[in-house]
């Protein structure tokens, strides 16, 4: 369970959103709306900790995130908007990598496995610069099947997807969801899952 | 790929490794700068052996210090921008031992080819043979030290404005003590002054190098990911 | 021992810092004056004149001073710079900030006056001596420092960089003023020290404190004055600010 006190959140001069409160327990999920430049990933990135927030805390099963850095970050997976894959390496390497440097090792069967799921079989030796948007938001998406965690926060999870590919991930939410996870989402469309509730900064 | 469970640590230094073959262009530019530096001296001070012998350890020094502040810029600014870093911040793992995993990736990259090539720029320089054996050893102290030092001021100085410049402002001043020992050690034994004392310095830099710089790079990059 | 505590972290806020230091300057500056006019008597009047060095060594009574406060205004940036990291006091950042051009502007007046120095004595505006290159590499350290705050737009962000350079370059003054002492006994330079005068009388002992002293006081003075300016700037739409306006 996740809980937010009394959070503030400033950029520079500017102050983007003022005493934020909001719990989010296990197998809930939370959207996070509101316009351009509203403080939407300002307050996923409070939230992952990379952040310190101005005023307020943020709690994790109780305990102040920063507190035990990396026990929070075991159970966070974030995936934030600007993907974090390597244009000269392959959605293998890149996904290897990624799950290596995080401790948590993956074979190469489940790492093909993932990719294939998300329609990227025959593209796993191409190197990431070759692929088109969408197709990287998948390589990104495939992670959420090999990486384990008890919170999501997604950063756009649905922008250059097509209609299939949402749906898939729609699904893997919904499975998240299931096995007593949760998550944190921005997005624009309203998101067809139950379970929900909407923030709007 | 078929280490499921190498540690973080190695895995940082193996993916900046696998990254840095895949521009291989970067790092023999960086290693031909370091010739040409040193290869340009004598013709601007002239081809008197005696005199260019005296100068000869500087002169790679230096040379060592400006391919080093070349490839720096580079240590943290792609994992920056794509987002890597931040991810690598998240990590459960500990942050200082994947930071610490590209500080010896970089030393690997950039400050390994400079101690190798060293000896054949110091055969121009006339230097005798137990001169660059001395050479090679002060560099292969001292250009860790220049990774790690570094480090720090690449991990200050990512994403602000004017980044390069500010750079060198910052970081070569720090490396003075380095030069002075690193050059001193074969300067004094060409002069038949015996080069223990300035090794034993040079380490001792190396080992509070080795200590703070690591940790120091860390919370730069946690300032710099705010 | 609670109730000093509760006061010192009343005035780490920049509300009531802002007053506090108003009322301060106006003494440290008078401070600065009275004391500067008495070294400088003392300096320049008083103290007899070098059997050796004639008349030209009266400038140590500016270059000694200068050079001291050079040295000590970085330590108490690395000071509030550690106290910044430690306890995130918002005035930390400002301190230091606010003493860097001083600590500069030192460095740079030692270097000078070393020169006007060094080119009757030596007969070279500039030698390769230990100390002069120590102040010479503790200059670049200021510049490094002030260049680094300045190209950082978010003051947060350029507070905790700029802490974090400081506390790095304390740690390596002491590396680098010995590794430039070792590399001069090396090449066995020019060994003229410059703090050594041949015999220290008492005149001019008094002298130099007090010059020290005023530049004590002149930097107290500028730096309160600098980091009134700086809360202004950074605390603009604060209510303190707005109340302090209307007044």
């Amino acid at each position: 369970m996740l809980s937010v006190t009394q959070l503030t959140c400033q950029r520079g001069e500017r102050v983007l959103f003022q005493d934020l409160h909001f719990e989010l327990p296990d197998a809930h999920w939370l959207q996070i709306a509101g316009a351009n430049g509203a403080g939407k990933t300002s307050l996923l990135r409070i939230l992952a900790g990379l952040t310190e927030p101005v005023q307020g805390t943020v709690l994790w099963n109780g305990v102040e995130i920063r507190t035990e850095r990396s026990l929070w970050h075991r159970d966070l997976l974030y995936v934030g908007h600007q993907g974090a894959l390597k244009e000269e390496l392959n959605p293998e390497e890149n996904l290897f990598f990624s799950l290596g440097l995080e401790g948590f090792g993956a074979s190469p069967t489940a790492v093909r496995a993932a990719l294939q799921q998300f329609g990227l079989q025959g593209r796993e030796h191409l190197p990431v610069r070759y692929l088109s948007a969408g197709q990287r938001r998948r390589v990104l998406l495939s992670r959420l099947l090999l990486r384990p965690g008890r919170l999501w926060i997604l950063d756009e999870p649905f922008t250059a997807l097509d209609v299939h590919a949402s749906q898939l991930m729609t699904q893997q939410i919904q499975h998240h969801l299931h096995q007593g996870g949760s998550a944190i989402l921005t997005s624009h469309q309203p998101i067809p899952l139950s379970g929900g509730s909407c923030l709007t900064l | 790929m078929t280490f499921p469970h190498a540690s973080p640590f190695i895995l940082a230094i193996r993916r900046d490794l696998l990254l840095a073959a895949r521009h291989k262009t970067e790092i023999v530019t960086a290693l031909f700068f370091f010739v040409i530096v040193v290869n340009l001296l004598p013709l601007g001070i002239g081809p008197d052996t005696d005199l260019l012998r005296k100068i000869a350890p500087g002169a790679l020094w230096i040379g060592a210090l400006l391919a080093t502040l070349l490839g720096l810029q580079r240590l943290f600014a792609p994992d920056h921008a794509d987002g890597t870093l931040e991810q690598m911040a998240l990590s459960p793992q500990s942050f200082t031992l994947l930071v610490a995993g590209k500080i010896v990736a970089h030393w690997l990259v950039s400050g390994l080819p400079v101690v190798l090539i060293a000896p054949i720029l110091g055969v121009q320089f006339d230097l005798p043979g137990r001169s660059l054996g001395l050479l090679m050893l002060s560099l292969l102290l001292g250009t860790p030290i220049l990774s790690l030092i570094g480090a720090v001021g690449a991990a200050l100085t990512l994403g602000v404005r004017g980044g390069g410049a500010l750079l060198s402002l910052l970081i070569l001043p720090l490396y003075i003590p380095a030069l002075i020992f690193g050059a001193g050690a074969v300067e004094a034994d060409l002069a038949g002054l015996g080069a223990e004392g300035h090794f034993s310095l040079l380490g001792a830099v190396l080992l509070v190098s080795l200590f703070f710089a690591p940790w120091a790079t860390t919370a730069a990059l946690r300032v710099a990911l705010e | 021992m609670s109730r000093s505590l509760v006061n010192w972290f009343k005035y780490a806020s920049p509300a009531s810092f802002y007053p506090l230091a108003g009322r301060m300057i106006p003494y440290f500056a008078a401070a600065a004056a009275v004391l500067g006019l008495a070294g400088l008597w003392i300096g320049l009047l008083v103290a007899p004149t070098d059997a050796q060095q004639g008349e030209g060594y009266r400038i140590i009574f500016v270059h000694v001073p200068a050079s001291w406060m050079s040295m000590f205004v970085y330590c108490v940036m690395a000071f509030w710079s550690a106290l910044g990291l430690a306890f995130k006091t918002r005035l930390s950042g400002m301190m230091t900030a606010a003493l860097a051009p001083t600590g500069a502007l030192f460095a740079f007046l030692s270097l000078w006056t070393g020169a006007l120095w060094g080119k009757p004595m030596w007969g070279a505006w500039w030698v390769w001596d230990a100390r002069l290159t120590s102040q010479l590499i503790l200059f670049f350290l200021y510049l490094g420092f002030i260049a680094l705050q300045s190209s950082i737009d978010d003051p947060r962000r350029a507070d905790k960089a700029g802490a974090l350079l400081a506390l790095v370059g304390v740690i390596n003054v002491p590396i680098i003023y010995f590794s430039v002492q070792w590399w001069n006994t090396l090449h066995q330079g020019a060994s003229v020290s410059m703090t050594k005068a041949p015999s220290m009388a008492h005149t001019m002992l008094a002298g130099m404190l007090l010059m020290a002293l005023a530049f004590w006081a002149y930097t107290i003075a500028v730096a309160l004055a600098r980091v009134r300016c700086i809360m202004l700037e950074r605390e603009l739409s604060s209510e303190w600010v707005k109340r302090n306006a209307t007044e």
